[in-house]
């Protein structure tokens, strides 16, 4: 079912004083599928998410939330709303454990005498149930996120935002940080996501990771979308050419070629 | 659909290596040790007779009930080092009115712990509204309350001490909560078995257990169960862990942090009036340097300075190992003048123990 976008941004445009962060900008996500957001550092990706994460009120242009026009008041209104974002920094607590960690700010609570108490026994079953739903293999729901590895904890701060009802999730970076093995361990689950219906909003600089889960790519560049492309219809190169690599890269490479030869004297 | 990521890596962990991560695990070892330790050099002084065991454990019960509290502000990543001054804050507070304006004890009692709340409040505000240091502010509350017990108390009472108070209290019905002796019966049984040691005059050598044992006792479970099984207990790990993090999950840092601070204001009140009620005099110098103890005793516990670890168990066996050295010392007859250094280099001494255990804990998962 590839109908109506969960959420979609019509021209949208956001302005830091003189600065233009984004200039009408249309993005949308729809059910089941991974829409990946591509840009070089400074492109406006961060913009697009924080105005689609709430955190950003957009200075022009329409927020649309299944097909209904929308105004995010708050990042926990947007949340209330199915949309989820996954932060670099994973708003997670290295020293607590997984289920602490997975139930953070959203204890579960069980009535025992007149009193609610936290649900230990619930939480730690059901963290480990999710996790290992999502193909990760937890030791003991009890050890410290700390001693998680890097594409574990962003699994967990995934499959967190999915139990929590998130029907549209937004990855900042997911794979940025992670060696082969650990981000293939986070693409698989995106995958996943997408397989369970969510929208995905995948947001990278990495063309490869982007290119074996997405289904369609919107480029941005310097604050404008270069174009929104299916995956059916561009190759990975030409998608590596089109961010902000291509050409410069074969400028670059023509530089150095020119400096090799001063060098070797 | 499920991909199986299995990590080859697993190994079965040791039984010994998921000990060595519980934070207490330190301060119980140190306290086994201290036990040994004074159970040679003082086994016959009198120290492990009923009386000394009394004795020290009224010692770590007072701390106990000080160390608890500030255990759960050091996990939220905060100090409130203005504790022992409000200890001396909340006496003259508790013994003034009933001497001077002739008061019911239970009302200056009372008051005693809203004034405390009041200023825990207030500091935690402080703290959280201007986002400066804990230690820096309630450095600052530490030299405002002693002065202003101070002054307070010498303007009214143009002394520095409020004694005799015991006149007024014995026949209050709030004493026995706070300054009683609880299982008389029982402990008149255990000496008439032989258990318990007798005196001269045929009168078991203790006459019961005080209140104040069972305040800390039922304070370490209470701190124990909030830390490990209420949501609350979940927000302190995370304000002091992550702050940043918890509040992205929604977690109401700053409120969590604001209820410590009372919560340690109200701790260090009932310090106060325990001691109060069982001296029956109150002093502007009471509760000098307690914050540190309790520091001591909740870094000796296994709790992290910087906050986001620890127990209120540990604490509670801090405090254990601070009443059985201070009053082994005594025991054993050397110069209580070297009580402090013990007590520093085992604190010293207890966070190395803990840092290395907690990073051999981390590396062995």
């Amino acid at each position: 079912m590839m109908g109506q976008p969960l959420v979609e941004l019509k021209s949208v445009s956001k302005y830091f004083g003189s600065v233009i962060a984004l200039k009408d900008v249309s993005f949308d996500v729809k059910t089941g599928e991974v829409h990946c957001l591509l840009g070089d550092n400074g492109a406006g990706k961060s913009t697009l998410i924080k105005t689609l994460a709430g955190a950003y009120v957009p200075d022009d242009g329409h927020i649309l939330v299944g097909g209904q026009e929308t105004r995010f008041t708050s990042p926990k209104d947007t949340l209330d709303k199915g949309i989820a974002t996954v932060y670099q920094d994973l708003a997670l607590v290295p020293l607590m454990s997984v289920a602490r960690n997975f139930f953070l700010g959203r204890e579960p609570l069980k009535k025992v005498g007149f009193i609610n108490q936290f649900d230990v026994e619930f939480a730690n079953q059901t963290a480990f149930q999710q996790l290992s739903d999502m193909g990760i293999q937890l030791r003991d729901p009890e050890q410290p996120v700390g001693t998680l590895s890097g594409g574990e904890r962003q699994c967990l701060a995934i499959a967190r935002a999915i139990y929590f009802g998130a029907k549209v999730l937004i990855l900042d970076e997911p794979t940025s940080a992670l060696g082969v093995h650990q981000a293939s361990i986070v693409l698989k689950l995106i995958v996943q996501s997408k397989a369970r219906g969510i929208g995905v909003i995948f947001i990278s600089h990495n063309v490869h990771h982007a290119y074996v889960v997405g289904d369609r790519f919107t480029l941005l560049k310097r604050g404008r979308s270069v174009g929104t492309y299916a995956k059916d219809n561009i190759t990975r190169d030409q998608l590596l050419n089109l961010m902000a690599g291509g050409k410069e890269l074969v400028d670059l490479e023509q530089e150095m070629a020119k400096l090799k030869p001063r060098q070797a004297q | 659909m499920s991909i199986e990521v299995k990590d080859e890596r697993v190994r079965k962990v040791p039984l010994l290596s998921k000990l060595l991560s519980r934070p207490e695990l330190g301060a119980i070892a140190g306290t086994v040790l201290v036990f040994v330790f004074f159970g040679i050099t003082a086994g016959s002084s009198g120290l492990f007779s009923a009386k000394g065991i009394l004795n020290f454990l009224e010692v770590s019960a007072q701390l106990g009930i000080l160390a608890t509290a500030v255990s759960l502000l050091m996990i939220a990543g905060e100090f409130d080092l203005s504790v022992g001054s409000m200890i001396g804050f909340a006496g003259v507070i508790i013994a003034i009115p009933p001497i001077m304006w002739g008061w019911p004890v239970w009302a200056s009692i009372l008051l005693s712990f809203a004034v405390c709340a009041a200023v825990g409040y207030f500091n935690g505000v402080m703290v959280v509204r201007t986002g400066l240091p804990s230690f820096i502010v309630t450095l600052g509350s530490l030299f405002m309350l002693r002065g202003l017990t101070l002054g307070v108390t010498r303007g009214i009472t143009g002394r520095t001490q409020a004694s005799g108070l015991h006149e007024y209290s014995d026949k209050d019905w709030i004493t026995p909560i706070f300054a009683g002796q609880l299982f008389k019966t029982p402990v008149q049984w255990l000496s008439d078995i032989g258990l318990i040691e007798k005196r001269a005059d045929g009168l078991p050598s203790i006459s019961g257990i005080p209140v104040s044992i069972i305040w800390w006792i039922g304070l370490t479970i209470f701190c124990t169960w909030l830390l490990t099984r209420t949501r609350f207990g979940n927000w302190i790990f995370a304000a002091g862990g992550e702050a940043n993090a918890a509040r992205n999950m929604g977690v109401p840092v700053a409120r969590t942090k604001i209820w410590l601070f009372v919560f340690t204001a109200l701790a260090a009140a009932l310090f106060a009036t325990i001691q109060v009620l069982v001296t029956g005099s109150a002093d502007t110098l009471r509760g000098n340097q307690k914050e540190f103890e309790a520091i001591i005793a909740v870094v000796i516990g296994g709790t992290l300075l910087t906050g986001g670890y620890g127990s209120a168990i540990g604490a509670m066996f801090g405090a254990l190992i601070f009443g059985v050295v201070q009053m082994g010392i005594f025991y054993t007859g050397i110069d209580t003048d070297w009580f402090k250094l013990f007590m520093g280099a085992t604190m010293v001494i207890a966070v190395l123990f803990n840092s290395y255990v907690r990073s051999r804990a981390m590396r062995n998962r």
